[in-house]
């Protein structure tokens, strides 16, 4: 790419160079669809320009069969380019199973990146290249969006809820990031880069940052300072439920049905804890909106997530 | 289905129209003070001041715009600070949408022609389309206001939570003008479609309409149903904000997906209020130029009707990547695909039209060329980002930019344009400068495409939208693209000065300068007060043209 003028964005994916190869075919298409009209009006308005001697007879004015035929075939043509877009989209929702999951904060106006170690950045996220990378986001204002053009990928980072974004890097590089949803008055600077490294140097550069705890280690002190152990622990004498085992489990609720409980309802439990009531507690439990901030809630959720076995729920 | 509500035909001569040799003088010449303009119920000076009240925000709309564009020359936010910069863009998109798109055409030719075209001496209900202008002015006012006391940073969309409880600028101050010209559009589209109901005159069928009073119907209906969902929203955000009541903002209590959902079920109908008119106005323009009917006429029409009705089933395309679920953005993008069919099927009905025609290359006809031109651009575009996997990366991109300014001032301003050309000797009885008109038609496309086809490759570079600081290798880009708008700025301002110059010195223009058909041809130009001087039968199809001459000397 030259410094003076850049027309083509790299791609560091294998999922970006599917979508350029969908948008080249699809430009195709339509200038296909689309050079009948313009050569045509050109060939028209010089051949029938007015006062000019010309065949005029038997100009049609309707003709029901031309006029289905241009009205489905583009359609049936625009349809196989559905599928295929829809196919690369849908992957989008399907993260491996294996993915390294690194925590993300949005706020007014930067971005957070916590590994699963616990290594912490702001504003540039290092990721091993050749292995999927799911990223977890949460805002903790606005609604902001991650954009990483080298990915051909953005998602909406929404306040109150998680949404996520994953993706195999596989060129390692230095590459834009920015903030796509416009967030208030520092919007266009809220950028930084994602730093795509051979695993060996990723595995360094998470050595060398070093931390102090892990996230979900923190999650546990945090939930003893913040009096949730109170009514959780095991040993506490309020009837609330052991969280030990319960990330993934089927939760049954009081008001009829069953929810699993994966990190979104973990995260709605601590805010919202009076939406949905486990079957069989009482009501009880406040909420912490306004006590604990996005990290804080991720933290905490990571703690949860790691707590291991318990004793089966009916 | 004539009209039966009239007084009987025999009587018409001395009941209804133009009564007194008085009426019979032009509407321009009918009062001369001001205040027989500022009272007046008569749907061409209602027109006339719509005319000059959009054209006003026009201007103030296009100088924030040139400040946003004088600011991209650098890759550094050196002209404006971050806030004003935000300011400005915001300004540009509020006015710009409420105050010049959505009643450009509608209110200004849909004023002046709706009664022409179908033969009527007025719209139903003419003091309640006076109220419209002045509802619509309040709503003006209001916005200058919001200028004047520093702006609101939020975008035209006011997404929450950042415009209920985060934005620092007069957010419920420009809510409540756009909530307030939501009751313009609302009674003009009601006025619309009573006066399409009721009001055409004898042997004006509906499969004699005109198509430009088709696509006013169609746009009407849109009016009526969507403005007032957009209210709504807008009385929420402007509660939430005041009264700290939960609606969008989670933190207390409110789904922000919500809003958004809210605000395009209003605002994707609402870009098709903006652009059915033009593509009324190119059916006009198209059958002029080449003397012959329209090709396809009940598709052509018909595609009006299928477009307000399909434009209210896609508004999540704009959603795709808000964590709105997988399904429903796949279904979204099959219903985006589907609402483009029936506008291409225009375009080719168009092309087909001049197949075997008369052509002019007058200026209507050039504005039109242009509008097809930057039209389909702009619905391609549309496709593409219909496209799921393609969205997801030029999502709230250039690329979003340039599409939508293809349709919204590429189409839909050409088509104001070329009907201003078009009907200007109708409305003021005098004729213009062709030359001119022809070369202005060719430097607003071209300054068009310069200013606005460098911005697809910005958006698929990765250039977000609404950002003034940006990597120094996007610079060549824009700066190829404020060259253009300041083309584009120079050939809008062309018009004004050869069309009022023909106001004084043009040559009178007969009542049929382009020898077309309509009914809005057969009466004077200027047309009187009351429009005819007796009521018009129509005993024949629309765009009655005599085709099958062969040679044909006479033009
Ligand atoms: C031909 C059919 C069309 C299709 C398939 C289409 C598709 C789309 C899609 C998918 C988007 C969302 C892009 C994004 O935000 O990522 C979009 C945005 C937009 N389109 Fe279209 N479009 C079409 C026609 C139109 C027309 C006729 C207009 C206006 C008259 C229009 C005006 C807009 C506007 C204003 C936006 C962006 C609004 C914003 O985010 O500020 N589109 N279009
Ligand atoms: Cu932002
Ligand atoms: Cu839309």
């Amino acid at each position: 790419m030259s410094d003076f003028i850049a027309l083509w964005p790299g791609a560091a994916s294998a999922y970006s160079r599917e979508v350029d190869l969908l948008i080249g075919a699809f430009t195709v298409l339509i200038v296909a669809l689309s050079a009948p009209v313009f050569i045509l009006i050109v060939v028209f308005a010089t051949k029938y320009r007015r006062g000019k001697p010309a065949n005029r007879r038997h100009a049609p004015d309707r003709n029901v069969w031309l006029e289905v035929s241009w009205t489905l075939v583009p359609f049936l043509l625009l349809i196989g380019f559905y599928i295929w877009s829809t196919h690369l989209f849908a992957g989008l929702y399907h993260p491996p199973a294996e993915a390294l999951e690194i925590d993300v904060i949005a706020k007014q106006w930067m971005w957070k990146f916590r590994h699963p170690e616990g290594q912490g950045e702001i504003n540039e996220l290092h990721v091993p290249a050749g292995e999927p990378v799911r990223l977890v986001m949460a805002s903790q204002d606005v609604v902001h969006s991650l954009f990483v053009p080298a990915l051909r990928l953005k998602q909406d980072v929404v306040p109150g809820r998680y949404t996520s974004m994953w993706f195999t890097a596989d060129t390692p590089g230095t590459y834009r990031l920015a903030c796509a949803e416009f967030c208030g008055a520092d919007h266009s600077v809220m950028g930084g880069s994602v730093v795509v490294m051979e695993p060996a140097d990723y595995a360094r550069w998470l050595e060398e940052t070093g931390t102090d705890r892990t996230l979900a280690a923190e999650g546990a002190v945090l939930f003893r300072q913040r009096g949730c152990s109170g009514c959780h622990d095991p040993a506490s004498t309020v009837h609330a439920p052991d969280l030990a085992g319960l990330y993934m489990r089927p939760v049954p609720l009081e008001s009829g049905g069953t929810v699993i409980a994966d990190a979104q309802y973990l995260r709605d439990s601590i805010l919202l804890p009076q939406a949905q009531i486990a079957a069989g507690y009482p009501p009880i439990m406040p909420t912490f909106a306004n006590v604990l901030d996005e990290e804080e809630v991720l933290k905490l959720v990571a703690y949860i997530q790691s707590l291991k076995g318990g004793k089966e729920r009916q | 289905m004539t009209l039966q509500e009239r007084p009987d035909r025999e009587n018409l001569a001395d009941t209804g129209l133009s009564e007194t040799p008085a009426e019979r003088v032009s509407y321009l010449r009918a009062g001369h003070t001001l205040k027989s303009w500022l009272l007046t119920t008569d749907h061409k000076r209602i027109a006339i001041l719509y005319l000059i009240s959009i054209t006003f925000f026009f201007f103030v709309g296009g100088a924030a715009a040139a400040l946003v564009r004088l600011d991209l020359l650098t890759p550094a936010g050196d002209l404006l600070s971050n806030e004003g910069y935000n300011r400005a863009f915001t300004l540009h998109g509020v006015i710009m949408v409420w105050f010049f798109l959505i009643p450009s055409i509608p209110n200004t030719f849909g004023n002046f022609l709706l009664p022409l075209m179908i033969g009527a001496r007025d719209l139903a209900f003419p003091r309640l389309n006076l109220l419209s202008w002045y509802i619509f002015m309040l709503a003006g006012l209001l916005t200058l206001a919001v200028l004047i006391l520093g702006g609101v940073d939020t975008g035209w969309t006011f997404y929450t939570p950042l415009s209920s409880m985060f934005a620092h600028g007069q957010v419920v101050l420009a809510a409540t003008a756009v909530f307030v010209a939501g009751f313009s559009s609302i009674l003009t589209g009601l006025n619309f479609i009573v006066t399409v109901h009721k009001l055409r005159c004898p042997g004006m069928t509906w499969g004699r309409l005109p198509l430009f009073v088709w696509s006013i119907y169609a746009t009407s209906l849109i009016l009526v149903l969507a403005t007032p969902v957009l209210s709504i929203t807008l009385a929420l955000i402007a509660a939430e904000r005041l009264f700290g009541l939960g609606v969008f903002d989670p933190a207390v209590g409110g789904d922000p997906l919500l809003y958004q959902h809210l605000f395009w079920f209003y605002s994707h109908p609402a870009v098709y209020i903006m652009v059915l008119p033009a593509l009324g106005v190119v059916s006009e323009l198209v059958a002029a130029a080449a003397r012959k009917p329209i090709f396809g006429y009940a598709f052509v029409a018909g595609s009006s009707m299928a477009i307000a009705v399909l434009g209210f089933f896609v508004w999540g395309h704009h959603m795709f990547v808000s964590g709105q679920s997988m399904y429903a953005s796949a279904v979204f993008s099959f219903l985006s695909i589907a609402v483009a069919i029936p506008s291409g099927v225009k375009v080719y009905n168009w092309t087909a039209t001049l197949y075997k025609g008369h052509i002019s290359l007058d200026p209507p006809f050039l504005f039109a060329m242009a509008f097809i031109g930057l039209f389909v651009v702009g619905g391609l575009t549309g496709l593409i980002l219909a496209m799921l996997a393609v969205d997801v990366h030029v999502h709230d991109t250039y690329f979003v930019v340039a599409h939508f300014h293809y349709i919204m001032v590429g189409g839909a301003v050409s088509a104001f344009f070329g009907a201003l050309h078009f009907w200007w000797p109708k409305m003021f009885g005098r004729r213009y400068s062709l030359v001119w008109g022809r070369l202005s038609a060719l430097l607003i496309f071209l300054g068009f495409n310069l200013t606005f086809f460098p911005q697809f490759l910005l958006g698929y570079l990765g250039m977000p939208r609404r950002y003034h600081v940006y990597p120094p290798e996007f610079q060549v880009l824009h700066v190829l693209s404020s060259a253009g708008a300041g083309i584009l700025g120079l050939a809008y301002l062309m018009p004004f000065a050869y069309l009022f110059y023909a106001l004084r010195y043009g040559p009178p223009a007969g009542d049929n300068p382009w020898g077309v058909t309509g009914l809005e041809w057969q009466t004077r130009s200027p047309p009187p007060k009351h429009n005819f001087d007796a009521v018009p039968v129509v005993d024949g199809p629309p765009y009655d043209y005599h085709v099958e001459m062969e040679g044909d000397e006479d033009g």
